[in-house]
């Protein structure tokens, strides 16, 4: 598949980027934030791109997606990280949405999907626990009972969990702590007893959460997949959730760069532009580099998700490694070059910053993805 | 069948029964042919190669079929590409005069000139030389000072070159002169082709931090180069100039990939070998965090490259991506000599003799000559200048 985008998702993008510009600027972000806005992000507005088709980009049409590829979701997702858009693609389409349509039972999906394709269903995917990334490290545990499951444990940085209809949580059914075996996923009602949710507020601004079950009960009926072979669905979920915040961070850390530009071009020290001079100069071109190449991983990583090829793992693995380390050089870059008002919460390059940060460490830092590489490559 | 399939099976057989078996990769130094007057074809087979590979026109299987190509369409030589390396065949022929000097006559020179280098560049029969940087013009190349006075039919040429690569072996040079010292600097600059047996010509080699010697400084005294051999107008070589550094500069790009190298081996079957393994992961976990990095990195450039080649296609992309590469190619290329040196430990950094294998010592001359990619055919600083001047906009 080539790397160059065709005219349908070229079309695509200026409608998005239009549409991103117009109903969610970074302006739109602020005042979220400003109202401690108790969702963390318009419903209206996912309303809206759910009449876009967005919310059910990847799923097939039968469930009412618009059954395209990773390919155009990536379109869409880079223009959200354009101007940092808060949205539940990530929580509600991405990991728990996918979790059921690439795991779930006929009865799950058709449970499920339509409301999350016509945007009143909205998902959370409770898997990480303690302070970072990591897929199989998992103490939650679900025990048999007489009818089903009884969920314990503590998830963090849930995102979107303060405000998901349902959950599907990662649990362990057996094995050692950080076994790749198993693993089950559940899904899970939010009111169910036994469960608390605490949002957490985090510098990007967005909705995120800790949840704690307390010998959550379930049916049988609520798991999604094998039991104990629940690795089987994260793995694949991780991977395209990956490769989709890849995209959305290219859209950031790519915005982020071309404020900055025009700042270097306009901003006059010394009776000249701030970009004449080759101190600068010279950092603008390297991050240009950085961002080229991260278009390529990125573009070739979705690609290689609608090809179904062999080394989606490492190409997700490469693109999130390289776009975690783009985001942080540029979000850095672009405040320090912007000088004392870049460090003023009215100048928004701020806000970008802030996203770099939960975004890089969000489903795995740029390390993590290279020690993940160098085992799947055998080193 | 589509032409282009009938194409690649036409090649394919062709391959097959013309390329000897002695000449299959790899490919090792002292047989690689770079052509010219004084090529000893040190394997007498890789003359029968050349002889085969230039008579179809696959030196340069792009070029009209008049100049010694093919004539193939850009599909038709990636496919042509494709199966070369499928049958591991090696390239006949090394050659500036392919990679640089070529594509700008094509551009650029007269149909005489055309007619009477492009052949013989194809046929491997004439070795070139670039004679660019000069010992006070460098990364500011434009201010060169060598001199073309035209005395008659004939430019008489007074100056010095230096890091002429491979003058000593070389048969003629494209050189950069200064036609008019009035002119400002760019505007005064003529592109000459001449003899390097004329009178008046001499080379002396420059040993190089690696041991090896591939340039040299080059004088010019009173040398007598006939009005015909200027290529384009007189004192709009400057123009042409550039347009050869952008092919020198992609040709430089390709060494990122870890192409050229001392070892079939990766950086990472070395490490596991040289630094030791525990739970089968390299056991220096910052090195094998350094290795997996640089692997990344690579992919992506090479990725960018596929990328680069699409857009072209498509009628798209940054014009000065040249540039990009070329910087990001050879710190990359760099960067992996570092960690190559770094998995051999000592033995990495062996200068000759008992105690190093053949492999071990010419990582370490090859680290030692990487030096020079990031300065050879513009400086990485040079390369940035042009990225925030040319595809940034940014001002002088």
């Amino acid at each position: 598949m080539s790397l160059v985008l065709t005219e349908e998702q070229e079309l695509l993008r200026d409608t998005a980027r239009e549409f991103v510009r117009e109903q969610a600027p970074v302006a739109a972000l602020r005042k979220l934030r400003d109202a401690e806005d108790p969702i963390g992000f318009s419903r209206e507005l996912w309303s809206e791109m759910a009449n876009l088709g967005w919310s059910g980009i990847i799923f097939p049409e039968e469930y009412g997606g618009a059954g395209l590829g990773y390919a155009e979701l990536g379109v869409v997702m880079e223009e959200l990280g354009r101007t940092l858009v808060a949205n539940p693609m990530m929580s509600t389409v991405l990991l728990a949405g996918n979790a059921i349509a690439l795991g779930g039972n006929e009865t799950q999906k058709k449970d499920v999907l339509p409301s999350v394709c016509s945007g009143e269903r909205l998902l959370a995917f409770a898997h990480q626990e303690g302070s970072r990334h990591q897929p199989y490290r998992v103490t939650t545990t679900a025990e048999r009972d007489t009818d089903g499951y009884r969920i314990s444990g503590e998830k963090t940085f849930v995102l979107d969990g303060h405000i998901a209809d349902q959950l599907v949580v990662v649990a362990r059914t057996s094995g050692e702590l950080r076994d790749r075996e198993g693993l089950t996923l559940f899904l899970v009602d939010v009111n169910a007893d036994g469960i608390s949710r605490t949002r957490t507020s985090m510098v990007d601004s967005r909705g995120y959460a800790n949840i704690k079950l307390t010998n959550v009960s379930v049916e049988r009926s609520a798991i999604v997949g094998d039991v104990d072979l629940g690795a089987n669905v994260v793995d694949v979920v991780l991977d395209r959730a990956t490769a989709a915040l890849s995209a959305e961070m290219l859209g950031g850390f790519t915005e982020a760069f071309e404020r900055t530009l025009t700042y270097l071009q306009t901003r006059v020290q010394f009776g000249a532009p701030i970009g004449s001079f080759q101190a600068l100069k010279h950092r603008a071109a390297i991050m240009f580099c950085e961002i080229e190449l991260s278009r390529s991983i990125v573009l070739d990583t979705l690609r290689a998700i609608d090809e179904d090829r062999d080394d989606v793992p490492s190409r997700v693995s490469t693109a999130k490694a390289r776009c975690s380390d783009s985001y942080h050089l540029i979000g850095n870059e672009a405040v320090q070059m912007h000088g004392g008002i870049g460090v003023t919460d009215e100048e928004e390059i701020g806000f970008f910053l802030k996203r770099a940060r939960v975004s890089q460490q969000t489903l795995g830092d740029a390390a993590y993805h290279r020690r993940r590489f160098a085992s799947l490559r055998g080193f | 069948m589509s032409d282009l399939e009938a194409f690649r099976e036409e090649a394919r057989a062709w391959l097959e029964s013309n390329g000897p078996t002695s000449m299959h990769l790899p490919i090792p130094e002292s047989e690689v042919v770079w052509g010219g007057r004084q090529e000893a074809f040190s394997n007498p087979d890789s003359r029968v190669w050349l002889e085969r590979v230039s008579e179809q026109g696959w030196t340069v299987p792009t070029w009209p079929k008049e100049y010694g190509g093919a004539g193939l369409s850009k599909a038709e030589e990636r496919v042509l590409t494709e199966e070369w390396r499928r049958a591991r065949c090696r390239p006949a022929l090394m050659s500036f005069g392919i990679s640089m000097l070529g594509p700008v006559l094509l551009e650029y020179a007269s149909e005489e000139q055309k007619r009477e280098h492009l052949p013989k560049i194809a046929r491997g029969e004439i070795r070139w030389c670039q004679g660019y940087s000069e010992p006070d013009f460098g990364s500011d190349l434009a201010g060169l000072q060598t001199k073309a006075v035209l005395v008659d039919d004939e430019y008489v040429v007074n100056g010095q070159k230096i890091w002429t690569s491979y003058a000593d072996k070389s048969d003629w040079i494209f050189c950069l002169v200064r036609t008019d010292p009035a002119a400002s600097k760019h505007d005064g600059i003529s592109f000459l082709l001449f003899d390097m047996a004329s009178p008046g010509v001499s080379v002396a080699p420059i040993q190089l931090i690696s041991g090896s010697s591939p340039f040299s400084q080059t004088f010019f005294e009173d040398v007598r180069v006939p009005k015909a051999n200027l290529v384009g107008t007189l004192n709009g070589g400057w123009t042409i100039a550039k347009r050869l550094l952008q092919h020198e500069r992609a040709m430089i790009s390709q060494m990122g990939l870890g192409l050229a190298g001392s070892s079939n081996q990766s950086i990472d079957a070395l490490a596991k070998e040289y630094v030791g393994t525990e739970n089968g992961q390299i056991e220096d976990s910052i090195l094998r965090d350094r290795i997996a990095q640089h692997m990344m990195d690579n992919e992506c450039y090479g990725t960018s490259l596929r990328r680069s080649m699409e857009e072209a296609k498509a009628g798209q992309g940054p014009g000065a991506a040249s540039s990009m590469f070329k910087f990001y190619g050879t710190e990359l290329n760099k960067q992996r000599y570092e960690l190559l040196v770094s998995v051999l430990g000592t033995q990495g950094l062996g200068w000759e003799g008992e105690g190093f294998s053949e492999h071990e010592l010419k990582t370490t001359r090859e680290w030692l000559r990487s030096k020079g990619n990031s300065i050879e055919g513009g400086t990485s600083e040079i390369q940035l200048n042009i990225i925030a001047k040319r595809v940034l906009g940014l001002p002088d």
